[in-house]
């Protein structure tokens, strides 16, 4: 007797798992930074539009295919068309190189997390130099926290040729959280739908507490008005709907085949529809909640700098003219700042030079994205609120959620095809499988924690996924619509769910998101090519900050392999089909 | 003779003038910030102040030395503006009009930085001494850094979770083996001394009419009566 796919418990695990998934860091560390360079509340516009014709087609697309074929995303392709094999191995290698760098962001987060329950907090504060005289060198150039993150943390070096020693600290925290992702993937539906109802929830939980304490901290008001003041010449700029539409599509996490793998464990009348919608429109309200989570803090820090400049001044001021205490304050600055150049012209002249002047926009202008933002921002206005340790420990615990939810899906996607092939499902227990595939992960991971790992890291982040997966989801939805065909689909929807999709969604499945990802497609290798050589930010630990270098060659050529390795693997699987049914024909024929 | 006790006075003076004046040898000026650090508790600077400070330096040096000879009267403030700041110098009464070494000042303030700030209710930040550098206090290492015993706790844990996992699993898959096996078994003890056709032992069909098959059992009424 056939064993029987697992199946969800629930249509509720099925719907947190896909959440699970789908809300991850980029909600929290990537919308915030888009929204601000790209027009503040203005960027809703094109966000929302976006949303409507390229993302919930594309979801509920996914996730029919998943349902009606039951089979991960191998097998759901090969059953739409033999020569779409490719598609399908292509959304597993794109998965498995996601899977090898995002577990080491779950790495950081748990090495921040245990570092979070010291008093006071380890990047609150710079460490001494050797003889006790002053802070060190490099922490006093930049601040405590980007020292904790570069030095501490990371200890990376000042390019990616020097590639130092594996830092076992870091070594071991991704040990530990590829166990942990053993740990919620072990019995496949059976435990991974009772870990998403703790992954998809948790993140809300502590996202409405950052939000009560966010507003109500001193300066937040002023980076809610910034950012979200919309700056509507901006929707004139082809990037910001670019970036939306970058921002819908990657967000969602189509083309790894998560959803397809999810969406196999379902019942085969599961109304997946509806899912669709609840999901993509879950996703991208968190998306707007946290970014105005993450503006608040902005507003509290560049607030907390703002006026810490201004007391500097005030204080240099004070102590080089020997005034007295406290007839310096914020708002008289000014008016003495003339008294005192008409009073003493030449000592206020030798002075000037060393006289900030501290201004709210340039605090709050500066835009910061991913890890920096997760890691340094946050950390740095954490520091500064009353009872950090909890605010920490809350807040690195939502990172923990938010990346472990995303590694279910991810690893979901490679699973689920190894274990329906009947050839390795046969040989080997699912555990075992999964054991590899872990194990495997974990080593080549391991090239993340050497000093230079940081950037192989943005190489993998920036390279690994984006061109692979336009096409993907682009040959997805052309081999759907036109080579399964429209009507053969529309029929298997109503099977399914029954009621035919009406004219909305047939329209976004055959005109308009493919026109969108061929041109989002056409924008971005334009985009590389014309940008010549390809360069990273490297931290100069001499100066305490970042610059910019180019890539070695070699270095390059790992970005071409990447790219390569998923792409290649469509038309490379159809021709091998071809090939293979060539022969057979011949053989056959000659028989 | 009091023309020449006045003039010995206006020598001291003026020589003391001479010996504390700002960026004079031997020095040092002084800046506290006291509303900064006292809020509302701020005390005003006046005379009865600056007699404690004087005492305060002139501990300083009797400590350091260990020569009880500094008097409080050897230490010269100056200067005095509304920041409050000031400079100060210390004589050496032994040798006339001379200045004790700045070395040796700042040895002797180094040495009792922490009593001279507890007098005044100050810090290093606050009450500072220009030229003098403080050494500052290095957090306190615990012996084991907190983070592994957290990381410790986790990963005990987890894999005690994995285990759990694991072996329950191999028990399930034992058991439903053994069940297998034991039906299997059964079978074949079955077998050999019973034919069985159909799962039905023969013996049982040749006792009985027969088996009554119950999926025609409901039809009998869907015939159309005649």
């Amino acid at each position: 007797m056939e064993k029987s796919r697992p199946l969800w418990d629930n249509p509720l695990q099925f719907v947190f798992a896909c959440i699970s998934y789908a809300v991850g860091l980029g909600n929290v560390w990537r919308f915030p930074y888009l929204c601000q360079m790209y027009g503040g509340g203005g960027f809703l516009i094109p966000y929302i539009i976006m949303l409507i014709v390229e993302g919930m087609p594309l979801l509920y697309l996914e996730l029919a295919v998943g349902q009606h074929m039951r089979q991960g995303s191998i097998g759901a392709w090969k059953m739409i068309s033999p020569y779409l094999s490719g598609v399908g191995i292509a959304s597993v290698v794109v998965s498995f190189f996601l899977s090898m760098y995002y577990n080491v962001i779950n790495a950081w987060a748990f090495w921040y997390l245990f570092h979070s329950f010291q008093d006071p907090l380890p990047w609150a504060s710079c460490p001494l130099n050797s003889n006790h005289t002053g802070y060190d060198e490099e922490c006093a150039k930049t601040t405590s926290t980007q020292y904790f993150w570069y030095r501490k943390t990371l200890n990376i070096s000042s390019s990616i040729e020097e590639n130092g020693n594996i830092q076992w600290e870091q070594a071991v925290c991704l040990i530990l959280a590829w166990l942990v992702v053993y740990l919620c993937i072990l019995r496949g539906t059976e435990s991974t739908g009772k870990v998403v109802y703790v992954t998809a929830s948790l993140p809300y939980f502590v996202l409405i507490i950052y939000l009560i304490r966010g507003l109500t901290l001193h300066g937040a008001v002023n980076g809610l008005i910034y950012m979200f003041t919309p700056k509507l010449e901006q929707l004139a700029n082809p990037k910001a709907w670019i970036n939306a539409a970058t921002q819908i599509f990657f967000s969602l996490g189509l083309g790894f085949g998560s959803l397809i793998a999810f969406a196999s464990y379902n019942e085969p009348n599961n109304n997946c529809e509806r899912h669709a919608m609840i999901v993509s429109l879950i996703n991208s309200t968190t998306s707007i909640f946290a970014s105005i989570v993450t503006f608040s803090i902005y507003g509290f820090k560049a607030t907390f700098n703002y006026e810490n400049c201004l007391n500097k001044v005030i204080l240099m001021l004070t102590n080089v003219f020997d005034l007295e205490e406290g007839s310096l304050t914020a708002d008289n600055l000014d008016s003495m700042k003339d008294y005192l150049t008409t009073t003493y012209p030449n000592e206020y002249a030798e002075l000037l030079p060393q006289i900030k002047n501290c201004s709210l926009e340039d605090e709050l202008d500066t835009a910061v994205q991913g890890t920096g933002l997760a890691f340094i921002v946050y950390s740095e206005a954490i520091k500064n609120m009353e009872v950090s340790q909890l605010y920490s420990v809350l807040y690195f615990i939502m990172l923990l959620t938010l990346g472990i939810g995303s590694m279910l899906g991810n690893t979901a996607a490679i699973l689920t095809p190894l274990t329906d092939s009947k050839f390795l499902s046969s040989h080997l227990p699912r555990e075992v499988i999964s054991g590899i595939v872990c194990f495997i992960n974990c080593i080549v991971g391991l090239v993340f924690t050497i000093e230079a790992g940081n950037y192989w890291f943005d190489i993998f982040n920036d390279y690994a996924a984006t061109l692979s997966l336009l096409l993907i989801v682009l040959v997805e939805t052309i081999a759907v619509c036109y080579v399964y065909g429209l009507r053969r689909f529309e029929k298997d929807l109503h099977l399914m769910i029954g009621h035919k999709p009406n004219w909305y969604w047939k329209i976004m499945w055959a005109f308009a998101s493919p026109v969108l990802i061929i041109s989002l497609f056409i924008f971005y290798l334009t985009d590389y090519i014309r940008s010549g050589t390809l360069q990273y930010q490297a931290w100069d630990a001499t100066e305490g900050q970042l610059v910019t270098k180019d890539y070695p060659s070699y270095a390059l050529a790992v970005i071409g392999l990447l790219v390569a390795a998923s792409t290649m693997c469509i038309p490379l699987g159809a021709l091998i089909i071809f090939i293979t049914k060539r022969l057979k024909k011949n053989v056959s024929i000659r028989a | 003779m009091l023309g020449v006790l006045l003039l010995a006075f206006s020598l001291v003076t003026i020589a003391h003038a001479e010996l504390c004046r700002p960026d004079a040898q031997n020095a040092f000026k002084v800046r506290l910030s006291i509303k900064s650090a006292l809020g509302d508790n701020a005390y005003s600077w006046d005379a009865s102040e600056e007699y404690l400070f004087k005492a305060m330096v002139a501990f300083a040096m009797r400590r350091y030395s260990s020569k009880e000879t500094t008097q409080i009267s050897d230490v010269l403030l100056c200067n005095m503006t509304e920041r409050v700041s000031f400079w100060f110098v210390v004589t050496d009464s032994s040798r006339n009009v001379t200045t004790v070494p700045g070395s040796e000042v700042e040895a002797a303030i180094r040495m009792n930085r922490n009593r001279i700030n507890s007098a005044f209710l100050l810090t290093d930040k606050t009450l500072q001494f220009l030229k003098i550098s403080s050494t500052l206090s290095p957090l306190i290492e615990p012996s084991v850094p907190v983070w592994l015993i957290v990381f410790s706790v986790v990963l005990c844990l987890t894999v005690a979770g994995i285990a759990f996992l694991v072996v329950s699993g191999i028990w399930r898959y034992k058991k439903s083996n053994k069940e297998s096996v034991e039906t299997e078994d059964l079978e074949d003890k079955c077998d050999t001394p019973v034919t069985i056709e159909n799962g039905i032992p023969c013996d049982i069909l040749d006792l009985k009419t027969g088996q009554i098959n119950g999926v025609y059992a409901a039809d009998d009424e869907r015939f159309t009566p005649l």
